[in-house]
């Protein structure tokens, strides 16, 4: 069958059957090579670099590559690993002069049915195409993609729709006109397969192409894919468009692009608009400002209104890229006038992955828009869009906050977002509140100490008893990162009290939060107050009746003994430890155990 | 969302089964409505029973003209009206094909096509359930099928009119039209791929010029779900039509036949969604082996290639298809075949997955697969020996120990000089094996 490569003919004449021991260990490689555990084979294949080493660049040529090339019936696992070790085989056939020898097993790897073995295939080929002379690409490599377009079978086709651009540039005019002319074939043929394939390679080819053959030859069939009858060409030939519209002059698009991009964007298949929705940043820099303003502004606008809301949320996941690339002199005002009013009724849309694309990104206008616009226009949708019932919406605007915090100034921003702060902070969803958490440090260094105590502070204090450990944990560092802001006093004055408040706490998960808060604290807090107000508590604990508990209080002794002074190690920590030392829990004795010898005190 | 109580979340997360429940949406609209937004009001026709005779075609013209209007079913509030004068007169329709004779004039085919493709020809919307689980979640429905059924169902009444004339329909039924109906077997609606499946087999049958585009391009399809998508929902439906059309196949089959046989049916065994369509497939390939038994070899190799890996619930499937392979074999076929194939079963009866294991030793309940393991015992027996004797002592499941007795009961029965020649070689082995493992 043509498309397997080959089937177990004849026995090669190979290395270690004449009797030369030097090459036993490759012998059995090659003999694994036919192995009937594909495992085995596999690992062999692998190998193929060293099996070509061993035999010498003529043999490799001679009798190794027919052999792959003829002998070979294989998984497609195996193949694979073929396809990609042949593309490294350069210098083990004798270097550039010899690289041809490459094309037979690549050329059959290129035909079968799977395609990751074809793509691989067809990725060797296209890197051994850069090794060729250009005398060597026009005898040895262009017959191959030739052969490949004008195979009886679709895979063969499809594999050389990625050969034309690595070899035209380096040929004579008249293979090039024959080059061009398979190509055209390609994007007619009608297995659809085959003209994706084709429609998928057409920008790369145009790159290739002299300015004239891309207007006489690129545009006819970029024309032609973007109003084929199967949705997934069309769709192709949007990707396309873009590298097309990078090529040709100004003065050109409007006649020879823009009609199909225009199309395009309405077709009644929504992957083909999703496709122009998902590339629009490029296909705008690609256009040009002024088609951007006449053509652009108005079919973002409908991408943006959709039916489908998977077209709405890879144009709303634009919006931001889309008005930041706008021509600087009028941006405002189209942004103002016709972007504005779509992204506001998308913060209210059905769809909560449109929503959440649209959160992603809308922080980003303010930037663009100024002071005063964001306070008037996009604070209210921020707002709205703090308080939508999908976690994910709502994490994204939290995330996003320090693009409007450059613009509008902190205590702005506080002073609009904060009630949704505050009651974010008791979201449901814990990753929502930890996000919360995660701006708390920066909030408090722009707000200043009297307004953090006032209006945040018991926030911070709550989600030390969340119910999350992942918060409590989060909400202890953030404590930390507190207390190097406002200083020991204000945390002595404020949070200390609190924390070894928890200590009595009837729920045990609280008085470890204690311990936790103290492990974090009492470097930040310094000697004095983790001496005399956090060790006692710590040592008292250590009575604790879980075990839990008891263990915490070893490393928490651990961790606080660099602070404190010797005299407290000697006198109340030792004792302690030593005591828990000989605790009945085998975890509280490790623990303790691991205190006294870190802490020196054995 | 909000729908979802407090009381039902567990740390804020919901449950997976809340989750999926909220998520199901019972309908899902069409991707054609963008355009439409200020319809006219539709107003009632007279009814075509009560029209003399002689305006009867010309209303009939009018009521399929006023069925071309459509309407957004996901929206329930508005066009009720219009949208129930749609109904009934789409109902007057299927009646007045299905009863009626002489109704089907030249000038009525334009008319009903028209009709027909601007109805049902549409964008399917995007999934909402990209990882659909057929045994678990309940397929979107179409929001437009109180009017998208009674179109089907006019066109297949149409197409069964004993008056209607192919010659004066393929101009209208064509290519176009015919590719148009397959994108259509897409549709998450099992209602609508039904009707499709139903459709389509009588135009291929009406209409013999259509038939080689038709099977080329459910090849198409099939090859894109193999090595592009993984996704295509109308692939049994397609498949069951295939296997009619297989059954009709004139002999010797052509090439192009065979070649579907190997590069596309066999290859589909190896999709990820295999257990929706797996029946229909396995009937394909057995019809094909009763037309031509020449192809068992390079099936029954087709299948062991892509035979699963670790996937226990396929492998079971493959096992079910070789038997009903096997039971069509003929002798010859079946001595091609053996070794390879009865590699693959000793390795399936050794699996640790007792369904497999299961289903590969109800062979030995099959008369016919009986007498030709006895015809070729002692190819056989070598094979299956080695593993039917380790797993008599060494499986967990104490089914599969007593299903192996009866197994290797058989066998000795059929040829107990090899069996016990087999049973003394197999512990002489396994004794130096030991040997050698206790010198080490």
């Amino acid at each position: 069958a043509p498309w397997r490569i080959g089937i177990r003919t004849a026995e090669p004449k190979m290395a270690g059957a004449d009797g030369d021991d030097s090459l036993y260990p490759i012998a059995v490689l090659i003999d694994e090579l036919r192995n009937e555990d594909v495992q085995l084979r596999l690992n062999s294949i692998k190998k193929l670099s060293t099996i070509a080493l061993a035999l010498g660049v003529e043999r490799t040529r001679t009798e190794l590559l027919p052999f792959l090339t003829d002998t070979i019936y294989d998984e497609d696992e195996v193949l694979l690993a073929l396809a990609e070790q042949l593309g490294n085989f350069t210098m083990l056939v004798g270097g550039p002069e010899y690289v041809h020898c490459l094309l037979p097993p690549l050329e059959s790897l290129a035909t079968v049915e799977e395609t990751v073995v074809r793509d691989k295939a067809v990725e060797s080929l296209r890197k051994i195409s850069q090794e060729h002379s250009p005398v060597d690409l026009e005898v040895h490599f262009e017959p191959l993609v030739k052969r490949l377009a004008s195979g009886d079978w679709f895979t063969s086709r499809t594999s050389a729709c990625g050969l034309f651009s690595v070899c035209y540039p380096r040929v004579s005019s008249t293979v090039k006109a024959e080059i061009r002319q398979h190509f055209r074939t390609l994007c007619s043929d009608d297995t659809p397969m085959v003209r994706r394939a084709a429609a998928s390679k057409l920008g790369e080819f145009a790159k290739v192409l002299e300015l004239d053959y891309v207007k006489s030859d690129i545009i006819p069939l970029f024309t032609a894919l973007a109003s084929d009858e199967q949705d997934s060409v069309r769709l192709l030939a949007v990707e396309a468009c873009v590298s097309i519209a990078t090529l040709l002059p100004q003065e050109d698009l409007e006649t020879l692009v823009m009609p199909t991009l225009r199309q395009a964007a309405e077709d009644k298949s929504w992957r083909v608009r999703y496709m122009v929705a998902d590339k629009f940043s490029e296909l705008q820099k690609a256009v040009g400002p002024e088609i951007t303003k006449n053509d652009l502004v108005p079919a973002f606008q409908n991408l943006l209104k959709d039916c489908e809301a998977e077209v709405r949320a890879a144009a709303a996941n634009k919006v931001k890229e889309f008005c930041e690339n706008l021509p600087e002199d009028g941006r405002e005002t189209i942004i103002m006038t016709h972007i504005l009013p779509c992204v506001k009724e998308l913060v209210s849309d059905t769809n909560q992955h449109v929503k959440s694309a649209l959160a992603s990104v809308i922080m980003g206008l303010s930037t663009i828009l100024g002071k005063d616009n964001t306070i008037e226009h996009l604070l209210p949708l921020f707002l709205a869009q703090l308080k939508d019932e999908c976690p994910e919406v709502r994490l994204n605007i939290i995330s996003n906050l320090d693009c409007v915090n450059e613009v509008i100034g902190i205590r702005q921003l506080s002073q609009s977002l904060l009630p949704a702060i505050v009651e974010l902070a008791e979201d449901a969803k814990w990753r929502v509140r930890l996000a919360i958490i995660e701006y708390m440090p920066l909030l408090a260094g722009q707000l200043g100490v009297e307004f953090f105590d006032e209006k945040l502070n018991s926030l911070c204090m709550a989600w030390l008893v969340d119910h999350v450990y992942a918060i409590r944990e989060a909400a202890t560092c953030n404590l930390m990162k507190l207390v190097e802001k406002f200083g020991a006093e204000w945390a002595q004055n404020t949070i200390v009290p609190k924390v070894l408040g928890m200590a009595n706490d009837p729920n045990y998960l609280h008085r470890m939060t204690t311990l936790f808060c103290i492990n974090a604290l009492s470097e930040a807090c310094g000697q004095e107050i983790t001496t005399k107000h956090m060790l006692p508590v710590v040592l008292k604990m250590s009575n604790d009746q879980v075990a839990n508990v008891r263990f915490n209080v070893a490393k928490c002794l651990q961790k606080i003994g660099p602070v404190l002074d010797n005299n407290a190690l000697q006198t109340e920590v030792k004792p302690v430890l030593e005591k828990l030392a000989a605790d009945q829990d085998m975890d509280v004795k490790y623990f303790a155990q691991e205190a006294i010898s870190v802490l020196a005190l054995a | 969302m909000s729908a979802i109580s407090a009381s039902e979340k567990v740390d804020g997360f919901t449950r997976k089964s809340m989750r999926k429940a909220q998520k199901q949406k019972k309908s899902q609209g069409s991707s054609q409505f963008r355009t439409q937004s200020s319809l006219v009001e539709l107003s009632p026709l007279p009814q075509l029973k009560d029209a003399p005779s002689t305006e009867q075609q010309d209303l009939f013209t009018q009521k399929l003209q006023q069925c071309c209007m459509l309407f957004d079913f996901m929206d329930t509030v508005t066009d009720l009206k219009s949208k129930e004068i749609k109904r009934a007169a789409l109902n007057e329709l299927v009646d007045y094909v299905s009863t009626n004779r002489g109704v089907l004039t030249e000038a009525a085919y334009p008319e009903i096509i028209n009709m027909i493709s601007t109805n049902i020809f549409r964008t399917l919307p995007p999934s909402e359930n990209p990882d659909f689980d057929p045994e678990e979640d309940e397929p979107t429905l179409e929001a437009s099928w109180p009017h998208t059924q009674l179109v089907y169902e006019f066109l297949l009444r149409f197409l069964e009119n004993p008056d209607f004339q192919p010659s004066m329909a393929k101009r209208y039924i064509d290519q176009k039209f015919v590719l148009q109906l397959l994108e259509l077997f897409d549709s998450e609606d099992p209602r609508e791929r039904d009707f499709l499946k139903t459709i389509l087999h009588r135009i291929y049958g009406k209409f013999l010029g259509l038939r080689a585009f038709i099977r080329k391009q459910i090849n198409n399809n099939f090859l894109r779900f193999i090595y592009e998508t993984d996704h295509f929902n109308g692939v049994a439906e397609l498949l069951e039509i295939l296997g009619s059309i297989i059954n009709g196949f004139a002999l010797p089959l052509k090439a192009e036949h065979k070649q579907f046989l190997m590069k596309v049916l066999i290859p589909m065994h190896t999709a990820k969604s295999l257990a929706l369509f797996h029946a229909q497939l396995a009937y394909c390939i057995v019809q094909f082996l009763e037309k031509d038994p020449t192809l068992t070899e390079p099936v029954i190799r087709g299948l062991l290639k892509f035979w699963p890996k670790t996937c226990s619930q396929k492998e079971v499937m493959f096992l079910g298809e070789i038997e009903e392979i096997l039971d069509v074999i003929e002798p010859t076929q079946f001595k091609k075949v053996q070794e390879p194939l009865f590699k693959q079963i000793s390795k399936c009866v050794a699996n640790p997955h007792f369904q497999v294991a299961e289903r590969a030793l109800y062979f030995w309940n099959n008369e016919y697969i009986l007498s030709l393991i006895e015809e070729n015992i002692d190819k056989v027996l070598p094979i299956m020996f080695g593993s039917l004797y380790r797993i008599s002592k060494e499986h967990w499941n104490p089914t599969i120990v007593a299903l192996v007795y009866n197994v290797l009961k058989t066998l000795m029965e059929m040829n107990s000089v090899l069996f016990d020649e087999l049973t003394s070689s197999y512990k002489a082995e396994r004794q130096s094996r030991d040997r050698e493992a206790g010198q080490r």
